[in-house]
């Protein structure tokens, strides 16, 4: 069961206007790791982690998401959602914040205990959400995706703006979720934070350009660093499209 | 149809609101400070009297409609919205929680103005509760009509501009400054099917008559009715997906 798959895409193709956002792509997720999603700024990570909680329309091929098609209601408890920036309530505190999307979750009281102590937040519990650093914002984000313990986690870009110490330690929760059967999927535009993945999913122009584990990745570009590895694929794949 | 999610999303406007004492002070006293500046324009007791129940309709649904369609716009705006059709909330849960808020704060908005206007000359010929009843049914169309517009505008600017086209249009073909059945044919039209048309003749019914009648109750039921319908148009233009 451990091994089961969380996501999977078929030929999942997203236009908006007369872009595709998304071509083709063909991926599957197993549970509980952690994948990480990199790419460029504008590549389709966003419209691929929105297509995953049910927000995206979906124009052509399928997404199937914890056994089920993408966006369909009974997946709306099993998924928990931090979209990039706050996405919380500037004029409320961190606590009313958290206490309203618990109750619109179905979460109890214990839980929002559980998920402010869980970001360090307990002693901000009081303040206006405004009023917080941008590092603080986006913990109240992260707070509220982790209420009610979902199984899949979809977190945008979640340790944009975060001091080294702090950012050690949100991956250090992220591990410990995923090691009681949680699957995450980070997004994020630092390539080191890639490296304590299981798996990256490397994302260019709408497509996905390699999904591998980072130490697996290097060794096949015969690279140090996944810097390198990105910009080798990105150079195979343009001689490939020009041939 | 009032679940947990509606309740709290009742709870978490009022919280909203609780951190803006500005716009409460402002919201509550408007109304009974404009209607105190008319009745020494009008420098009689009499004249006042004869337009008052029509303002008592006309300051609820103009400021709940503003507060209304700029408080959903902002939850458009800053992700919110997005976040919470990612959660199991229903729709019209949501649009429900907002009418419960609002529809308290215009309650206690409509009695200030009520006992305002009494306490300037206005003789209530009927029951001073059936008054506040309309009135409150006024609000809550406001509140209607402003979830509604705010799915028109894309940004507060644009939701502010809608005020003129939504409001202005019903104020003035009202009765409050022509007779209705004086009017030309077409603007009679125009003002039949313009729900605060009702809204004021069933005030002036109330204020004027001693007797609850079939016209204040037809009123009262149109206007409770557009109610519901605008509400029931706004939760369909929530969409859970983007194209």
């Amino acid at each position: 069961m451990s091994k089961s798959i969380v996501i999977s895409a078929r030929g999942l193709t997203i236009r908006r206007g007369s872009r595709d956002v998304l071509r083709q792509l063909e991926f599957e997720l197993s549970a509980g790791g952690i994948t990480a999603l990199v790419g460029p700024s504008g590549c389709g990570k966003t419209t691929l982690m929105r297509s995953v909680v049910g927000l995206q329309k979906i124009t052509g091929g399928s997404l199937t998401v914890l056994g089920a098609p993408a966006g369909t209601a009974s997946l709306r408890s099993r998924i928990g959602y931090a979209p990039q920036g706050t996405s919380a309530y500037l004029d409320l505190t961190v606590l009313e914040n958290v206490r309203y999307f618990a109750a619109c979750v179905g979460a109890d009281r214990d839980d929002i205990d559980r998920v402010v102590a869980d970001v360090d937040l307990a002693s901000s519990a009081h303040q206006l959400t405004g009023s917080l650093s941008g590092g603080q914002r986006s913990r109240v984000s992260l707070a509220i995706a982790l209420l009610g313990s979902p199984d899949l986690l979809v977190l945008d870009e979640p340790t944009v703006g975060l001091d080294p110490l702090l950012r050690e330690q949100l991956w250090q929760l992220f591990a410990d979720l995923a090691s009681t059967g949680v699957t995450l999927i980070v997004s994020s535009h630092v390539m080191d934070e890639a490296e304590r993945c299981q798996d990256v999913l490397l994302m260019r122009d709408g497509r996905v350009l390699a999904q591998q584990n980072p130490a697996v990745l290097k060794e096949r570009t015969a690279t140090t660093n996944l810097d390198e590895a990105f910009l080798r694929l990105v150079r195979d794949d343009e001689a490939e499209v020009a041939a | 149809m009032i679940g947990r999610a509606s309740l709290a999303t009742a709870r978490r406007v009022a919280q909203q609101l609780r951190h803006d004492p500005r716009t409460v002070v402002l919201m509550l006293l408007m109304p009974s400070l404009l209607l105190a500046l008319l009745r020494y324009v009008f420098a009689s007791e009499r004249a006042f009297a004869a337009s008052a129940p029509a303002l008592l309709g006309v300051f609820p649904l103009t400021l709940m409609f503003l507060v209304t369609s700029i408080t959903t716009l902002r939850e458009r705006t800053s992700g919110t919205l997005e976040r919470l059709m990612t959660t199991p909330i229903a729709k019209l849960d949501l649009l429900v929680g907002y009418a419960i808020a609002f529809g308290l704060v215009a309650l206690v908005q409509v009695v200030a103005a009520v006992l305002t206007s009494v306490a300037l000359g206005l003789d209530v010929g009927g029951s001073i509760g059936w008054l506040l009843l309309v009135a409150a049914a006024d609000a809550l169309l406001g509140v209607a009509l402003g979830l509604l517009a705010s799915a028109f505008a894309r940004t507060e600017f644009q939701a502010i501009q809608f005020m003129p086209v939504v409001v202005l249009p019903q104020l003035l073909l009202c009765g409050l400054f022509h007779p209705r059945d004086g009017m030309a044919r077409l603007l009679e039209w125009a003002s039949d099917v313009m729900p605060l048309s009702y809204a004021v003749e069933a005030l002036q019914r109330v204020a004027y008559d001693d007797a609850v009648g079939v016209t204040y109750t037809r009123d009262l039921l149109l206007v409770l009715a557009c109610a519901v319908v605008g509400l029931a148009l706004a939760a369909a233009t929530l969409r859970r997906q983007t194209p």
